[in-house]
């Protein structure tokens, strides 16, 4: 007697993985982290290392000793945490900082809300902002990125062109006294701007992201709508003053813009569920970004925009369904 | 070709897999003894009106419509009832059906068995339903529904378009592609004779355009069929779903809940319009069909012209033997087919296709908590939520199931074949389905 199989349909399957994803998500910040290892050197790898090694170790810790199940450091997730992690500070933070960053992300944002797919917030970013709040002068003082082929001494400190543009506005300088001081945004798009480790190089960051949405790993409605909703928001400020309010494309390619719009805000996890959600989510983050950045205390907004809004998305998800099929019927003739 | 068309929501594209694409059709021969179930269509099974020791010729009925929504069964064989009992179907569950010893092949003699090509049709629209409803037709895609409902409107509801189709987007499965490419002729007649039944002036066949063959011939012998066209369909799952067919078609949508006919519409399988010629102009009513038997492992990928009855075994073994690994069997496609327990289970009207799926291929792989990528809902043709239906049902919240459309699944299998986490998705839906209809009945009787 033959012994067959019997499971429901279908019987077969799409061979997509969660291992593939965030392996996915890996390969799309390669760029982003070899430029970051060219301008801030062994200090970047000693920053990855311990961030990356931190957030699978706390994982393991974790699931093994205190929930007593099965690991999954192997699926991806908390190793694209710690990379996103590691982007998300200055290349020359304290490695104790580091571990606790990483013990925030795993254990506070990820492992206490049950895990992989369960959290609300974004980790990378919980620690983020927890460092941040925690350790205000070593998370904002920022080396000057520089080639290592310059040499690997005198690293020096400097603040962020949106640090610089925002304490010269409110002590009353005009952008046109500002520009010298900021780099140009040949030298944004390249890496030449301080900022965290993962943030200095716009380019690299869109190379990923054309990747992730080649592999349909995101979709465009987030990113573009963030993005978007920052241009047409910080255009008209700029338009109605240009002297007191930085153009667009300076707020598109400074700080955490686009590592925002394109790794953080795109995380899965904790995003809509539909496009139509994503849009709106895309557009509240890109507005209350600019909010903070032009209003706020902090010269930086993303993460704060970031977070709101990973708590608004329950209430997005209830608000936005999908397109419903034969919701709207086209051409009825029997009426 | 002309444009490519496809319905516009959700929809994924497997492996397409058609092995037995050019394997012409090959009468398989009698089985010794026809398995025949009573419940072979979608309602209610039919009532045997033979006994044990009966002699019957091929075509004779041997089981009646028990109601609105039931078929006739007529005998696929000739030879001598062996007992009615319990025989296993494609359920798994061992149900009512009738055995026949087989001897010789003698046919009723009301059935025309020439090759002769009858083109004109003489029958009108009553007698061709009443016909149709004889014969025992149902809808040979694999959803069973009696054909000759679909061809009485509901009062104050107007058909404009008929839809013929030739999608076959199940992976593996071929039948419908070689009936389309040997039948052709046969199938646009019985296209005809269902418009005429339906008092509608124009036809649409829908066409995958991996069959470039098809389309090249069904176009070519159309011409000279009035009000019958063909539209070539870019490759896309479920598009052979009838409410995605139509909108691929003619861009109508099927309102929620409602069937074709509000729109206008109404869908035979290309297998079901060559039914329906044999049933009308030859008298022959469905006894046999055309079923696909393939695999990956399978040595010989074929089409039969089988009987209704004839065990699946059978047609295995025309096809070289199960292969060593097979680890599971399905009836149908690899998105929507049934796996079956055994080998003794027998062609039935529904039968489009037997894949023989290898041992590897055969086991679900473990199963990951959900990323939230929303991947399940990107492709879902209906535009549902699975992710939060499957949620609700595994909570047994049947209440927010069905304020989500749960009802509104077609059970296609997107969502799943497509979730990273190898969610079984499709299991949760169909127990929610079940669960919340069986509220929704409980309801309408208060
Ligand atoms: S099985 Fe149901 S929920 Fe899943 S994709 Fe198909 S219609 Fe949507
Ligand atoms: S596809 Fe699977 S993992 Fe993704 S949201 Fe749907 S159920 Fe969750």
């Amino acid at each position: 007697m033959n012994m067959f199989t019997v499971s429901g349909s279908p019987h077969v399957h799409g061979d997509d993985s969660t291992k593939k994803i965030m392996y996915g998500v890996v390969y799309a910040m390669i760029p982003a982290i070899l430029v970051s290892v060219y301008f801030f050197g062994l200090d970047a790898i000693r920053v990855l290392v311990l961030s990356v090694i931190g957030c699978l170790f706390f994982e393991w810790v974790i699931q093994k000793y205190l929930i007593k199940g099965g690991t999954t450091i192997n699926d991806g997730s908390a190793l694209v945490t710690g990379i996103l992690l590691a982007f998300n500070v200055p290349s020359n933070l304290p490695s104790w900082m580091i571990i606790i960053g990483a013990l925030v992300a795993i254990g506070m944002a990820k492992m206490s809300f049950g895990g992989l797919g369960k959290n609300i917030f974004n980790p990378a970013l919980v620690a983020r902002v927890f460092l941040l709040i925690s350790f205000p002068v070593q998370m904002t003082s920022w080396p000057k990125p520089k080639a290592i082929t310059e040499g690997l001494a005198d690293v020096v400190t400097g603040p962020t062109p949106l640090g610089i543009v925002k304490e010269g506005l409110d002590a009353g300088k005009t952008m046109s006294e500002l520009k010298p001081q900021i780099p140009t945004y040949m030298q944004d798009l390249m890496g030449q701007m301080g900022g965290s480790m993962g943030e200095v190089s716009a380019l690299a960051l869109i190379l990923g992201g054309i990747y992730m949405l080649v592999k349909k790993i995101i979709t465009w409605h987030i990113p573009v709508s963030m993005l978007g909703t920052v241009v047409i928001f910080s255009g008209i400020l700029w338009g109605f003053n240009p002297e007191h309010y930085a153009d667009p494309v300076f707020h598109l390619l400074t700080g955490g813009m686009l590592l925002g719009a394109i790794f953080m805000a795109t995380d899965m996890v904790s995003c809509p569920m539909t496009k139509r959600g994503q849009l709106v989510y895309g557009f509240g983050i890109g507005l209350l970004t600019i909010l903070i950045r032009i209003w706020g205390a902090y010269p930086e907004g993303v993460s704060f925009a970031i977070l709101f809004m990973n708590a608004v998305v329950p209430l997005i998800n209830k608000a936005f369904k999908p397109k419903r099929f034969g919701a709207k019927p086209g051409v009825a003739i029997n009426q | 070709m002309g444009i490519l068309k496809t319905f516009a929501l959700g929809g994924v594209h497997p492996e397409e897999n058609k092995l037995s694409a050019n394997a012409p059709i090959e009468v398989l021969p009698l089985p010794k003894q026809a398995i025949i179930p009573l419940g072979q269509n979608l309602g209610a099974p039919s009532k045997a009106i033979v006994k044990k020791g009966d002699k019957v010729k091929v075509g004779q009925l041997i089981a009646e419509a028990s109601g609105f929504i039931s078929t006739n069964i007529h005998s696929p064989v000739s030879g001598t009832v062996f007992k009615l009992d319990n025989v296993i179907d494609g359920s798994g569950y061992k149900r009512p059906g009738i055995i026949i010893n087989v001897d010789g092949d003698e046919w009723d003699e009301s059935i025309d068995i020439s090759d002769t090509l009858i083109t004109e049709i003489t029958d009108d629209a009553q007698a061709i339903i009443d016909k149709v409803k004889k014969a025992g037709l149902v809808g040979m895609g694999g959803a069973t529904f009696p054909t000759y409902v679909k061809l009485m409107p509901p009062p104050g509801k107007v058909a404009e378009y008929l839809i013929i189709n030739g999608v076959e987007c199940e992976p593996y499965l071929t039948s419908d592609h070689r009936l389309m490419l040997e039948k052709g002729q046969e199938m646009l007649i019985g296209t005809k004779i269902l418009m005429k039944a339906l008092g509608v002036s124009k036809a649409i066949i829908g066409i995958e355009n991996n069959k470039p063959d098809a389309i090249n011939h069904i176009s070519v012998l159309a011409k000279d069929f009035e009000g019958i066209s063909v539209q070539a369909l870019k490759v896309q799952y479920p598009q052979g779903g009838e409410k995605q067919l139509i909108k691929a078609t003619v861009n109508r949508e099927v309102p929620s809940g409602k069937l074709p006919i509000e729109v206008g519409c109404v869908v035979q399988n290309v297998g079901t319009a060559f039914a329906v010629y044999e049933a009308v102009q030859k008298n022959k009513p469905l006894i046999d069909r055309v079923v696909s038997v393939t695999g990956k492992a399978v040595k010989k990928p074929a089409n039969y012209l089988a009987r209704i009855g004839t065990p699946i075994q059978q047609l295995i073994d025309a096809s070289e033997g199960l292969p060593e690994n097979t680890g599971k069997i399905v009836n149908g496609g690899p998105m929507m087919g049934k796996a079956l327990t055994s080998l003794d289970v027998p062609v039935v009207k529904g039968s489009s296709g037997i894949l023989l799926m290898k041992k590897e291929e055969s086991s679900r792989k473990v199963e990951s908590p959900c990323i939230r990528c929303s991947k399940c809902t990107y492709v879902c043709p209906m535009g549902l939520e699975p992710y939060l239906l499957s949620k609700a049902a595994k909570l047994a919240k049947y209440d927010i199931a069905e304020d989500e459309m749960v009802m509104d699944c077609i059970e296609c299998g997107s969502c799943q074949y497509t979730c990273p986490a190898s969610i079984p998705l499709l299991d949760y839906l169909r127990l929610g389905k079940s669960k919340v209809g069986a509220i929704m009945r409980d309801r309408n009787k208060k």
